[in-house]
């Protein structure tokens, strides 16, 4: 074989090569991205957000990461933060809240904002304001005006959940609260309470991944 | 030969340069000039474009000599001849022209760092950056007893902001009066962050267990907003406030109904302080 057609042939296997590696890079970040979970319709200009967040996700490389999950229109639960919701219109939001409280490091965010009458309603009661230290997630949307204290189950509290999702028998808080989705546009979302079991100041890992404790809100 | 002795090329150059520079340097200075960032929404803001104006003027004559040299050279030195092209006759040191080049340069960073020694010590006018917990007495300004005390809050990822003397309330928006000197004291509950109120030309590290002070006095009713100039996190980009500077009695109005929306969650505020260090620190497993 002549030097140059050698020369060929390392050249095609090498572009190959890359190729082939560059399309499984594409390929599992893809598969990384969270899938969008669409809020179920409730009716004209309503619709409705299911979500829970667990302690633990409980399997896989971050099973001991907290997170949120979402339920998806046929009633499966979907771990995903990507939502998506109908502009201008009223989003009923649900959330079973699994976990232990880890509380505010800015008490300010105990009181709900930007939510319908600024009210939230924990297992049914009405609360304008949440004890800071009794917080264990919040769910707000800066761009919106909305945050919303997510109140901790009770560390002694029997049947805890450690493997997401979590079922209903589990011990949970149920939060229901209603906001406008305002005009179509992408907004991120987040949680304001240091729960990142592990990590400096409770702010790494799932605190800064988005299908855990961040995501974004289409609003289409 | 010293090339001080320009040749009829060289004073061509130079006297295009000098016609050109005479005329746009008073027109950069005086067009150009009030056009250029932060604005002059606030003394702070107004200094930092006075020395944007310096900085800018400095440089129009250097620019327009780059660029006069570089046509002249294109349109006079062409090779118009047959055949090769010869080179020209080696240049050797010339202690005039580096003695020249030195002194111009020299000058004008011995200038610009005299003029920047200047402005962080500016007296009544105000800087606009961060000084630290103490600001020296000479960069404080003269009406800096009675000014407005606001404590800016950075947190992943959000802004906040507390009016110590109106009850410490906390919002999520800034609101400040008009044509008052404000004192801003900037903090941090978790990393670092940057507080950066680009139209009022302030500008302070938000660094958590310590209190950053700068002043700045709004003079224009605008709305604008305040980022993190720090890269904080996955929502670093996304970390803004809104900033209104309206009337004193807008103010009073707005301070009424923060104190009234913000009540639930004023009573669980830790008392005012420069400085907070919240638990958790490290959340336990």
């Amino acid at each position: 074989m002549s030097f140059r057609r050698a020369g060929a042939i390392f050249s095609v296997t090498l572009v190959v090569c890359a190729g082939v590696l560059l399309g499984l890079y594409v390929t599992r970040f893809l598969e990384a991205a969270p899938p969008t979970v669409n809020a179920a319709a409730a009716g004209l200009r309503q619709s409705s957000l299911t979500l829970q967040t667990v302690a633990q996700v409980g399997h896989g490389e971050t099973r001991d990461w907290v997170s949120y999950y979402a339920r998806d229109p046929s009633g499966k639960w979907v771990h995903s933060t990507i939502l998506r919701v109908p502009a201008h219109s009223l989003v009923h939001v649900t959330v079973y809240q699994y976990d232990t409280a880890t509380g505010l490091r800015n008490p300010l965010w105990g009181q709900p904002r930007g939510i319908v009458g600024g009210v939230m309603y924990v297992n049914g009661k009405p609360l304008r304001v949440l004890n800071p230290e009794l917080a264990s997630h919040t769910f707000a949307i800066p761009d919106l005006g909305v945050s919303v204290p997510l109140e901790g189950v009770a560390e002694e509290a029997p049947n805890q959940c450690e493997n997401a999702p979590c079922g209903l028998d589990k011990a949970h808080n149920t939060i229901t609260f209603t906001f406008n989705s305002g005009a179509p546009g992408k907004y991120r979302w987040q949680c304001f309470v240091p729960c990142a079991a592990g990590f400096i100041l409770g702010f790494g890992g799932p605190m800064q991944t988005i299908g855990y404790m961040d995501g974004t809100l289409e609003v289409v | 030969m010293s090339a001080l002795r320009p040749s009829p090329e060289m004073r061509r150059v130079l006297l295009v340069w000098l016609v050109l520079s005479v005329i746009a340097t008073p027109l950069v200075v005086i067009l150009l000039g009030p056009q250029l960032p932060p604005g002059a929404a606030s003394d702070a803001a107004h200094g930092q474009q006075q020395d944007n104006t310096v900085m800018t003027a400095i440089v129009t004559p250097i620019i327009i000599l780059l660029i006069v040299y570089f046509a002249y050279v294109l349109s006079a030195f062409k090779h118009r001849a047959e055949g090769e092209p010869e080179d020209g006759p080696p240049m050797r040191g010339d202690v005039s022209v580096m003695a020249l080049w030195i002194g111009v340069t020299l000058t004008i960073v011995i200038f610009l760092a005299a003029w920047g020694a200047y402005e962080l010590f500016p007296g009544e006018t105000g800087a606009g950056g961060g000084q630290g917990p103490t600001p020296l007495a000479i960069a404080t300004p003269a009406d800096a007893s009675t000014a407005l005390p606001v404590q800016v809050i950075g947190q992943q990822w959000a802004w906040t902001f507390r009016y110590p003397t109106y009850g410490g309330v906390e919002t999520t928006e800034l609101v400040l009066p008009v044509n008052r000197q404000i004192r801003f004291t900037v903090t941090s509950i978790d990393v670092i962050h940057s507080f950066w109120a680009l139209k009022l030309g302030v500008k302070a590290d938000a660094v958590p267990n310590t209190s950053n002070v700068a002043f700045a006095k709004p003079v224009k009713l605008e709305a604008s907003t305040v980022r993190c100039a720090e890269l904080c996190g996955l929502w670093h980009g996304h970390m803004y406030a809104p900033l209104y500077v309206v009337t004193p009695a807008r103010f009073l109005a707005w301070m009424a109904e923060q104190r009234s929306r913000w009540s639930p969650a004023t009573r669980y505020l830790p008392p005012y302080a420069t400085k907070y260090a919240p638990e958790p620190t490290y959340r336990a497993e």
